[in-house]
């Protein structure tokens, strides 16, 4: 199992039938594929599908069949269209269950920068920052170092924020951690990762838990 | 009772320096005979309301790479590297606004308010940059302006002779509440416009009421 899809797995073992979930394009979006076939979550795409599946080839092909990043998709039976106010009402809201993205950083006080990078490529916050303060729970997921080895979870975000105090939850290859008013709680390890490699692998301070378990998969 | 134009009439009704909301999720939605049209006609300096410009070959981006564009606000413009490029040169002003914020601000416009209260984008760029905080009972909130347009340029499936819209699947998006928040709103309907009394009343997705031109459309959706 690579690093990926270890991070998928767990995060698909966070919701319930029923939740409604908005996936961050790239990894976040491999989500759906380890939710067990008896859950239904309905996926919130900002476009306004509040309910979209796997592509039905059946279908004629249609610009207007496609979520946010413009992959074809179906619309789940008990699923809706709607307009981008009320697709964005349901998630300052507080009606979606849950946001996981993906980040270039996270910070121990729970801030998440993920839209840009400091003289990098300039293209806008599209619908994050409304995500990240509107849904009820902020999961991140994503490796935990960046390519050039360094941890993506810091003391201090120093790139531009998405959103300030927001995450809940973050989850890597190495690691599940809640953010609380204490800090960072180190709850689970990945198998074969133990509890020192990963406050090694981590700028920012973790709280280990008297509970710290292998994660389950 | 709307008018059904020819594009080229219509789209002679937008001068230079409108300020433009258009429809649109990718281009997807965004006319193509009225921007087909705005580029023959060449009108200049003109303010771009749209979600994300989509590319250089289709939607508001075309406008952009063609010079057109005084200032372009919207919530992502990744498909469009020539915006945030423009705007480093100075030659075009770039705006970025929260994708939920950009919708409620339209809304803001089309149904009289002054503007609108959400947390989204606090201690952000947007804070520093096109909002300002206020607190209000002890709480934070950034308050952002309405986005009103001189003109609305939009795409609808389905269309009578009163101007009643229906859109199909996506494409929606926006342009609902966009219809409100113009002073001419201009709609490209893909399908035959029907005559009054065609559409059924429930499902109807805008009033005709706030449609005041029609222009015959043919697009496709085959993707």
């Amino acid at each position: 199992m690579n690093s990926k899809e270890l991070i998928a797995r767990r995060v698909a073992k966070e919701f319930k039938n029923g939740d409604v979930v908005n996936l961050g394009a790239g990894l976040p979006g491999m989500v759906v594929n380890y939710i067990p076939n008896d859950i239904t979550i309905y996926l919130h795409a900002e476009n306004g599908i509040v309910g979209f599946g796997s592509d039905d080839p059946s279908l004629p092909r249609d610009i207007f069949r496609t979520e946010a990043a413009e992959n074809r998709v179906s619309i789940i039976p008990g699923g809706a269209i709607v307009d981008s106010c009320t697709g964005f009402g349901i998630v300052r809201g507080g009606h979606l269950t849950a946001t996981v993205l993906g980040t270039m950083q996270v910070d121990q006080e729970g801030s998440i920068a993920n839209w840009m990078v400091p003289g990098g490529k300039f293209a806008g916050m599209g619908g994050a920052m409304d995500l990240v303060v509107g849904a009820k729970r902020v999961i991140v997921a994503t490796e935990h170092c960046s390519k050039d080895g360094k941890s993506k979870i810091l003391k201090k975000c120093t790139f531009p924020l998405t959103g300030y105090k927001v995450v809940k939850t973050i989850v890597t290859e190495l690691a599940y951690i809640d953010v609380t008013e204490e800090g960072l709680i180190l709850k689970e390890v990945a198998p074969g990762v133990t509890v020192k490699e990963v406050i090694q692998k981590t700028d920012a301070d973790l709280i280990v838990s008297p509970d710290v378990c292998e994660m389950k998969l | 009772m709307a008018k059904l134009m020819d594009v080229k009439d219509a789209v002679s009704l937008i001068k230079d320096g409108d300020t433009v909301l258009a429809g649109g999720f990718y281009g997807n939605g965004t006319p193509v005979l009225i921007v087909d049209e705005l580029l023959r006609q060449g009108q200049k300096d003109l303010i771009m309301i749209n979600n994300d410009g989509n590319t250089v070959e289709k939607g508001v981006g075309r406008l952009i790479a063609a010079g057109q564009v005084k200032k372009f606000i919207c919530s992502w413009c990744g498909r469009l590297p020539i915006a945030p490029k423009l705007a480093e040169e100075c030659k075009m002003e770039l705006e970025l606004c929260p994708q939920g914020s950009f919708a409620e601000r339209i809304r803001a416009a089309g149904y009289g308010l002054g503007g609108i209260l959400t947390p989204t984008g606090l201690n952000t760029i947007v804070e520093e940059k096109w909002a300002q905080r206020v607190e209000l009972n002890g709480k934070q909130w950034l308050y952002q302006t309405p986005l009103k347009g001189n003109v609305a340029i939009l795409e609808a499936d389905r269309a009578d002779e009163a101007g009643n819209l229906v859109f199909h699947l996506t494409q929606r998006a926006f342009s609902t509440v966009m219809a409100f928040a113009a002073d001419l709103v201009i709609v490209e309907v893909n399908k035959s416009i029907e005559s009054v009394g065609s559409i059924s009343p429930e499902e109807i997705h805008v009033p005709g009421i706030l449609v005041d031109v029609l222009v015959q459309g043919g697009i496709t959706y085959e993707q």
